[in-house]
């Protein structure tokens, strides 16, 4: 890593001292919702996660997209841990989603919640990829497949959100909404701080694992050159 | 280019010709289409409209272009003769498109006799739906011999592929079954188009990283 | 606590726990990782020393 990259150490605590903002604005700063009352607050954290989630596996492609076109070493690692970061966020949107349709609606799922079956969606095609990439012999060829597989993923976001809101029209229909955010000036900002934090975190957690799996892969290549 | 479309063309001939040899491919397919229409009827409870018939008539096709991918690279693996292959063109992407040309043709065939017992067993059958079925169909086999080629470097392929090839599949679903029963069919066929398009050009030009040592 | 607290409640805390089991995956990692380098020291000391005597 460059001097000019700040320390994981420095943005771990800067996660940390947001996600304490982050608390701070959202019960005490920004105003309770009039139609859904508290149960709104879950907002605060789905919606970052699910952004992040999107975010993760974006960078996940783009570091596939890295590795095919030059075939630097690196870059697997990371396209790998990229998606891995996403499906985690990808389950906990789907978790957290769920939860809240508890909270507003009653109903533990909905198909009617385009965000919802989306992440399905999603979470299916990215829980292939880890069969996928251990159904493979390490090395050149399971990076490149696995790499092609990313950047698919990254276009069946769009497309997949397309089909879902062609479906809806036919599927079910649809019986519950909730309105869209007619944020104030207090919830908008504590939405960008959790947002922020959640972020913030999310990178942390990636360069963790990154950090992890690349000794795990030295210390093995250091065992096989000691056996020799 | 002319090379190109001839090096396609004769991947594509070679398949058609081993298949017509073999004729183990698409037998199955033509039954298993059959079969799971008939099954459908069973499945689908008195009440049910003719929605719901359409809705299986996807699932069926799906499944039944599922079990033609699974033997689409059979041929080349089964024979070692994908690094040839890989080594015999200059560009890698016409084994890509002779292998879908060939996959298109074989569910189509499949498909001349799925749909008009759908039509018989079910409900009627209208232009656009029918070019939902067309549309559709180009994607499967567009994004099916990619997948399908994926699955054969790995192992447990034949459970694979389904894991990977049905997320894919679900956009086209729903364009299909769209174009059958929305009164504004337009639109998935116009969707239709897209999803072709966009996964036709990644598969073209991700092939060959997939089939590279 | 109404019932619209527990949910929020619950969000936030799936939220928590799955952050706590990652950093516990982690840490399990790191102390593999830990006994694996520790074991290589060894190694390579054994080997540094059958080099200085043979």
């Amino acid at each position: 890593m460059s001097i000019t990259k700040p320390s994981l150490a420095t943005l771990a605590g800067l996660a940390v001292l947001l996600a304490g903002v982050s608390v701070v604005m959202i019960f005490f700063v920004a105003p309770e919702d009039a139609d859904q009352g508290l149960s709104q607050k879950i907002f605060y954290v789905h919606v970052p996660i699910a952004l992040t989630a999107y975010a993760a596996f974006g960078l996940g492609a783009w570091k596939a997209l890295r590795l095919l076109l030059t075939r630097g070493e690196r870059y697997d690692l990371e396209s790998y841990t990229g998606i891995h970061q996403g499906t985690i966020f990808g389950a906990l949107t789907l978790i957290t989603g769920s939860i809240w349709a508890k909270a507003s609606w009653g109903v533990w799922w909905t198909w009617s919640s385009n965000q919802l079956v989306l992440f399905l969606v999603l979470f299916l095609f990215y829980c292939a990829y880890f069969m996928l990439r251990f159904s493979i012999e390490p090395g050149p060829r399971r990076e490149r497949i696995s790499a092609v597989y990313a950047l698919f993923g990254v276009a069946l976001i769009p497309v997949s959100f397309l089909a879902i809101r062609l479906a809806s029209d036919f599927i079910h229909p649809t019986v519950f909404t909730r309105e869209g955010p007619q944020m104030t000036g207090e919830m908008f900002a504590a939405f960008c701080c959790s947002w922020a934090a959640i972020t913030l975190l999310a990178y942390v957690m990636y360069r963790t694992e990154l950090a992890g799996k690349r000794t795990d892969l030295n210390l093995r290549a250091l065992r096989e050159a000691l056996a020799r | 280019m002319t090379d190109y479309l001839a090096d396609v063309a004769a991947l594509a001939r070679k398949d058609l010709r081993l298949e017509l040899r073999a004729r183990d491919t698409l037998p199955a397919m033509v039954l298993f289409v059959v079969a799971t229409l008939v099954v459908f009827h069973f499945a689908l409870p008195g009440g049910a409209g003719d929605d719901a018939a359409y809705g299986l008539l996807w699932v069926a096709l799906v499944f039944t272009s599922l079990l033609g991918l699974g033997r689409a690279w059979a041929p080349e693996t089964e024979a070692g003769a994908l690094d040839g292959l890989v080594l015999a063109v200059s560009d890698r992407s016409t084994i890509w498109l002779g292998k879908t040309l060939a996959a298109l043709a074989f569910l189509g065939a499949a498909e001349l006799v799925a749909l008009p017992a759908f039509a018989l067993f079910f409900a009627p059958l209208d232009g656009p739906a029918l070019a939902g079925v067309a549309l559709a169909s180009i994607g499967l086999c567009a994004v099916g011999s990619l997948v399908s080629a994926m699955a054969a470097a790995a192992r447990g392929r034949e459970v694979l592929l389904p894991l990977l090839f049905l997320p894919l599949a679900i956009p086209l679903v729903v364009g299909g079954v769209g174009s059958s029963i929305s009164p504004d069919p337009g639109t998935y066929l116009a969707f239709l188009g897209l999803y072709d398009a966009v996964f036709a050009i990644l598969s073209w030009a991700a092939f060959e990283y997939v089939v590279t040592e | 606590m109404t019932s619209g607290e527990k949910y929020v409640a619950a969000a936030y805390g799936v939220f928590l726990v799955f952050v706590l089991v990652w950093a516990a995956i982690i840490a399990t990692k790191l102390a593999r990782l830990e006994r694996e380098t520790a074991e290589l020291v060894r190694l390579t000391e054994r080997r540094v020393a059958d080099d200085v005597d043979g």
